[in-house]
C-alpha cells in the first residue's frame, strides 16, 4: 500500500475507513498504462471493421470502414477511456479532464465500453441464431475491450479495505460464505473519494457560464440521442454507457465541479437547462419522439410537485395521480369538445386557472380530513382517495351517477389550443425552424415545468420550506417550535395537488381524451401514482433534478424497451430494490440525505451554504 | 407579543398555573398544582421518578389540556396547542433530544424563528424585498444565538453530527429563537458530565441575564439547588412544598419523599454494628494496601 494515498480517517466517525489503492492485477505501472493505452486504441479501431455479416441486425454493423449504430457507442466508450488513461498520464491540456486523477475513473468507462461492446456482441448472436454471425471485426472488439478492462484493473485503483477479512469467528457456513462475498464485493466497491478535487483554477465568471452552456449543450446532445433512439437495442446499449460513464465522471470528481459551479450562478444554470430543453424539438424532423418528450415532461412536472408533498413536507402520498386526474377532467370539460357534458369553451389561460382552481379545491377537501393521520394511516387513505376518484370518474355517466364525465368512455375529441391565434394543433414555420403540434405543446409544457421548478425552489428555500422539512424530521418538535403542523402540511398538499392540476389541463389537450382509466394506483403507463412516487425516490427525494431524471428513465425505459412490456413491473420492482440497496437516497443525492444514509464514509460533515440551500 | 412588553408598574407573574389538575381515566397525574414564575426568575421543580413533573410541563406547554385549572401566561390564559403557546411566548427544549436532525445548526435555529416571522408562501414565491429583508434579518438574529451560546462555527454542520452536548446547546438556542418570555427546561443536564454542567448552569444565567424567565425540571439536585431562585417539589402529583434552595434541602418532607421514611427504632443496634465492622473492615484494607 502506498502510504502517500492513504488518507487520514474523518474525525467524529465510528469507522475509520482507509482506502488503498493497490492494483487489482499486479503489473507494473507502465505496463498497466501502455496496455489500457493499446486496448482502448485497438477497441476504436475495431469499431471500423464489420461486426456481423447481415444488415437484419438494426444499425447495419456490416460495413468495414466507417462505425454504425452501436458501434459508435462503443467508439465514444473507448475513445473516453482513452482521454481518461492520457489524463492519469499527466498529459497536459486533458487534466481538467479528472481532477481528482483517479484511476477508477477509467476503469469505469472500460467497464461502460466493454459492457456496451459484449452486450452488442451477445444481442447478435442471440437474435441472429448463434457466434456464426459474428465477423471477426466483433471478436477483435470484444477481445480489445476486455484487455482494456483489463489493463485498467493493473492500475493502482481505490478500494475499500477495513474489515476485508472475513468475519469467521461466528460459525456456520452461511454466515462465512456471506462475509466471504462481502469482502468479494467490497474489493469491487471503490472507497469513496476522501480527498475533495483540488480547487479550481479560477476563471472569469463569463469562461465559468460558458462552461456551464456548454455542459448544458452536451447533455441536451446526449439526451435527444436516447429519446432518438431507434431500437430497443440501441437504447439499452446508451442506458448502459451513458450510466456507467456518468459514474466515471462523478468518481472524477467533473461532475462535483460543474455541481459547484452551477450552484454558485444559479440563474444562468437554469437559463441555459431552459434553453437547451427549448432547443429539443428543432432537433426534430417527426413528431414521433417530441411526443415522448411531451409525455416526459408532463411525468417530470407532477413528480415534482408530488416532491413538494412527499420530499419537503414528508407526507407520503399514494393517490397523487388523481389531482392530475381533475386538472385534466376540468380542462376537458370546458374545452368545448361535443363529449363535453358543459356547453362552454373558455380560452386556455382561464381553463389552466380553473383546472389548477379545482384540483386546490380537491386537495383542501382531501387533505383537511386525512392529514390529521399520519405516516402509513395517510398513505393508506391517500391510496383510498385516488381510487375514489377513478371509480367516480367511472360512474358519473348519467346512469350511475349524475351525468358528467361520460363514465368509461371519457371525454374524446378535445380540440387544440389556440392562444393569441396561435393553433397548438397546426405545423408552424418560423422562418427556417418548423414547430410541429407537438413541438408547440412541448414548448408550452416547457414553461409548465419552469414554473413548478420556480415554485419548488423558491418554496423549499423559505420560511414555509424550512417548516415542511421541520415537520418531515420531527413533527412534535415542530409544533413546540409554533409551527401549525396541519396547516402547513393542507399548504404542501394543497400546493402539489394544484402544480398537478396546472400539468393535467395540458395533458388533457396533448392526449386529446381523458379516461378515468389514465389515472390509476399502478398500471403500465407512466404517470400512475406508484410510478410517480418511484421517479421521486428513484432520482432523488427533495431535489428538484432529481424527480426530472428519474421520471425520464422511468417513461423512456418501457417506451423504448418493447420486448419488457410483460415484466416491466417485475423488473421495475427489482430495479427499485437494488437502487434501495445500494443508492438510498437515490439517483441525484440530496446532499443532506446523503450525509444521512452514508454518514461517516463521506469527506465532509458539513454542508457549504451554497448546498444547504438548493434544493 | 415581545419579551420587553411587560407593565412598568405591575410586573404580572410570566407564568401562573392554578389549579392544574390532569387526568388519566382513574389515575390522576397531577393535583392541584399552582405555580407561578416571577420576572426574571430561575424556579426549578424537582420531584422523584414518576411524580408527574413531565405530565405537568405538558400541561403548560399545550401538549395535554389540564382536565381541571388554568395556566395564563403574563396574565393571558394559554390556549391549548403547542404551537400557539410557544407564539404566546413560551418556548420549550426536551427530555429526549429532539432536533431536526438532517437540518443544519443554523437551519434548526431558523425553523425556531417560525412564530416571529411571516412570510408566506406567496411572498417566497414572488422574493419581493419584504422577503428578502426577514430572511436575512431571521438570519442575523439566528447566527446571534448561535454566538451565545457558542455554536456559529458549526452553523452548516448537520445537527444529527453535533457532540451531544452542543446538541443540548443547539436545542436550547432554537428555543430561544422565538423570543420567549419563559423557557421551560426539561432535564437539560441529563447524560452531561460535570463540567458541561457548570456550563449549561452558566448559560441558563446568562439566559436569565437577557431577561428571560426559566422553568428547569432537574435530576440533578447540585445543579437545582446552585442555580434556582425557589425550587418547587411535586411529589405523587401533587405539590408538596415550594421554596428556597435551602428551605427545600432542609424540608423533612422532601427528603423522605427522595429517601423514604425510617421504620420504628431504626437503624436497630445490631444492623449499626453491622455496618460499623464493615467499615472497619474495608478501611483496614485500604491501610494495607
Amino acid at each position: 500500500m502506498n502510504p502517500q494515498h492513504t488518507t487520514p480517517a474523518a474525525t467524529e466517525t465510528t469507522e475509520t475507513p482507509t482506502t488503498e489503492t493497490a492494483p487489482l492485477i499486479p503489473l507494473p505501472l507502465n505496463t498497466a498504462r501502455t496496455l489500457t493505452t493499446t486496448g482502448a486504441l485497438l477497441s476504436a479501431a475495431s469499431t471500423f471493421l464489420s461486426w456481423t455479416w447481415t444488415t437484419r441486425f438494426p444499425g447495419n454493423l456490416t460495413v468495414n470502414g466507417y462505425p454504425g449504430g452501436l458501434q459508435l457507442l462503443t467508439l465514444t466508450g473507448a475513445l473516453l477511456t482513452l482521454a481518461y488513461t492520457l489524463t492519469t498520464w499527466n498529459t497536459p491540456g486533458l487534466r481538467w479532464l479528472n481532477p481528482t486523477g483517479s484511476h477508477n475513473a477509467t476503469a469505469l468507462l472500460a467497464t461502460a465500453t466493454l459492457a456496451t461492446t459484449w452486450y452488442t456482441l451477445i444481442a447478435i448472436a442471440v437474435q441472429l441464431g448463434g457466434l456464426a454471425n459474428l465477423e471477426p471485426g466483433g471478436y477483435a472488439a470484444a477481445l480489445t475491450t476486455l484487455l482494456t478492462l483489463l489493463g485498467t484493473l493493473a492500475l493502482p485503483l481505490d478500494r475499500h479495505t477495513h474489515d476485508t477479512t472475513p468475519d469467521t469467528s461466528r460459525p456456520g457456513t452461511t454466515t462465512r460464505t456471506r462475509a466471504l462475498a462481502r469482502t468479494a464485493l467490497r474489493t469491487i466497491r471503490p472507497g469513496r473519494p476522501h480527498q475533495q478535487p483540488p480547487p479550481p483554477r479560477p476563471l472569469p465568471p463569463w469562461a465559468e457560464i460558458l462552461i456551464i452552456t456548454a455542459a448544458f449543450g452536451l447533455a441536451l446532445g446526449i439526451v435527444t440521442y436516447g429519446i432518438g433512439t431507434a431500437y430497443g437495442e440501441l437504447f439499452t446499449g446508451f442506458l448502459l454507457l451513458a450510466g456507467l460513464s456518468t459514474a466515471a465522471l462523478a468518481r472524477a470528481g467533473l461532475l462535483s465541479r460543474l455541481t459547484a459551479l452551477t450552484a454558485k450562478h444559479r440563474t444562468p444554470t437554469v437559463t441555459a437547462a431552459f434553453i437547451a430543453a427549448a432547443l429539443f424539438p428543432l432537433t426534430q424532423d417527426t413528431d414521433q419522439y417530441t411526443l415522448i418528450a411531451v409525455n416526459i415532461l408532463i411525468f417530470s412536472t407532477v413528480a415534482l410537485g408530488l416532491n413538494v408533498v412527499v420530499g419537503l413536507a414528508g407526507l407520503l402520498d399514494l393517490g397523487y395521480v388523481a389531482f392530475l386526474g381533475v386538472g385534466a377532467y376540468t380542462a376537458a370539460l370546458v374545452s368545448g369538445t361535443t363529449a363535453s357534458t358543459l356547453d362552454i369553451r373558455f380560452p386556455f389561460w382561464a381553463a389552466v386557472l380553473t383546472g389548477a382552481a379545482a384540483s386546490l379545491v380537491f386537495g383542501v377537501v382531501i387533505g383537511a380530513p386525512t392529514l390529521r393521520l399520519r405516516g402509513d394511516y395517510l398513505a393508506i387513505v391517500t391510496l383510498g382517495f385516488g381510487e375514489i376518484f377513478r371509480i367516480t370518474a367511472g360512474n358519473l355517466n348519467g346512469e350511475s351517477g349524475p351525468s358528467l364525465t361520460n363514465g368509461p368512455n371519457g371525454i374524446p375529441n378535445i380540440p387544440d389550443l389556440a392562444l393569441f391565434g396561435y393553433s397548438f394543433g397546426e405545423t408552424h414555420h418560423l422562418g427556417s425552424i418548423t414547430l410541429n403540434p407537438f413541438a408547440n405543446y412541448y414548448l408550452l409544457m416547457l414553461l409548465f415545468t419552469v414554473i413548478v421548478v420556480l415554485v419548488f425552489s423558491r418554496a423549499g428555500n423559505s420560511r414555509i420550506g424550512r417548516a415542511w422539512i421541520a415537520i418531515r424530521e420531527d413533527e412534535t418538535a415542530a409544533t413546540a417550535m409554533g409551527i401549525n403542523g396541519f396547516r402547513l402540511k393542507l399548504l404542501a398538499f394543497a400546493l402539489g395537488a394544484t402544480l398537478a392540476g396546472l400539468a393535467g389541463t395540458v395533458q388533457a389537450h396533448v392526449a386529446y381524451t381523458v379516461v378515468p382509466e389514465q389515472y390509476v394506483f399502478a398500471g403500465p403507463v407512466p404517470p400512475n401514482s406508484a410510478f410517480l412516487l418511484a421517479a421521486v425516490i428513484l432520482g432523488g427525494m427533495g431535489t428538484i433534478s432529481g424527480p426530472l431524471l428519474g421520471a425520464a428513465l422511468l417513461y423512456l425505459i418501457p417506451a423504448k424497451l418493447q420486448f419488457l412490456q410483460d415484466y416491466q413491473l417485475l423488473a421495475f420492482g427489482a430495479a427499485l430494490i437494488l437502487l434501495m440497496r445500494f443508492r438510498p437516497e437515490g439517483l441525484i443525492p440530496n446532499r443532506r440525505r446523503q450525509l444521512e444514509f452514508h454518514d461517516g464514509t463521506t469527506t465532509g460533515s458539513t454542508l457549504t451554504h451554497a448546498e444547504a440551500t438548493t434544493p | 407579543m415581545t419579551t420587553t412588553a411587560a407593565p412598568a408598574d405591575a410586573p404580572a407573574p410570566v407564568l401562573t398555573a392554578t389549579g392544574v389538575t390532569m387526568r388519566f381515566g382513574g389515575l390522576t397525574a397531577v393535583r392541584d398544582v399552582d405555580l407561578t414564575v416571577q420576572q426574571n426568575e430561575i424556579v426549578g421543580l424537582i420531584g422523584p421518578n414518576g411524580a408527574g413533573k413531565t405530565t405537568f410541563f405538558n400541561c403548560l406547554t399545550g401538549l395535554y389540556v389540564p382536565t381541571e385549572g388554568t395556566v395564563a401566561y403574563k396574565g393571558d390564559t394559554l390556549p391549548p396547542k403547542p404551537h400557539l403557546v410557544t407564539k404566546a411566548g413560551i418556548a420549550r427544549t426536551f427530555q429526549n433530544i429532539r432536533l431536526f436532525a438532517n437540518m443544519t445548526v443554523l437551519e434548526n435555529v431558523l425553523v425556531g424563528r417560525h412564530t416571529r416571522t411571516k412570510e408566506g408562501l406567496f411572498s417566497a414565491l414572488l422574493r419581493g424585498p419584504a422577503f428578502r429583508h426577514a430572511e436575512k434579518a431571521s438570519e442575523e438574529r439566528a447566527m446571534q444565538l448561535l454566538e451565545f451560546t457558542g455554536l456559529a462555527t458549526k452553523r452548516d454542520h448537520l445537527a444529527r453530527n453535533l457532540p451531544y452536548g452542543e446538541q443540548r446547546k443547539l436545542e436550547i438556542a432554537r428555543a430561544l429563537a422565538s423570543d420567549p418570555g419563559l423557557l421551560l427546561l426539561d432535564e437539560p443536564t441529563a447524560g452531561m458530565n460535570p463540567q458541561e454542567t457548570r456550563a449549561t448552569e452558566a448559560l441558563v444565567h446568562a439566559i436569565r441575564a437577557q431577561g428571560t424567565a426559566v422553568l428547569v425540571i432537574e435530576h440533578d439536585m447540585r445543579f437545582i439547588f446552585a442555580l434556582c431562585d425557589r425550587v418547587a417539589v411535586l411529589v405523587q402529583g401533587e405539590k408538596l412544598t415550594e421554596g428556597t434552595s435551602d428551605a427545600v434541602q432542609a424540608d423533612e418532607r422532601v427528603i423522605a419523599a427522595y429517601l423514604g421514611t425510617p421504620f420504628e427504632g431504626a437503624p436497630g443496634e445490631e444492623e449499626a454494628a453491622e455496618v460499623a465492622a464493615a467499615e472497619a473492615r474495608t478501611s483496614e484494607e485500604g491501610d494495607e494496601r
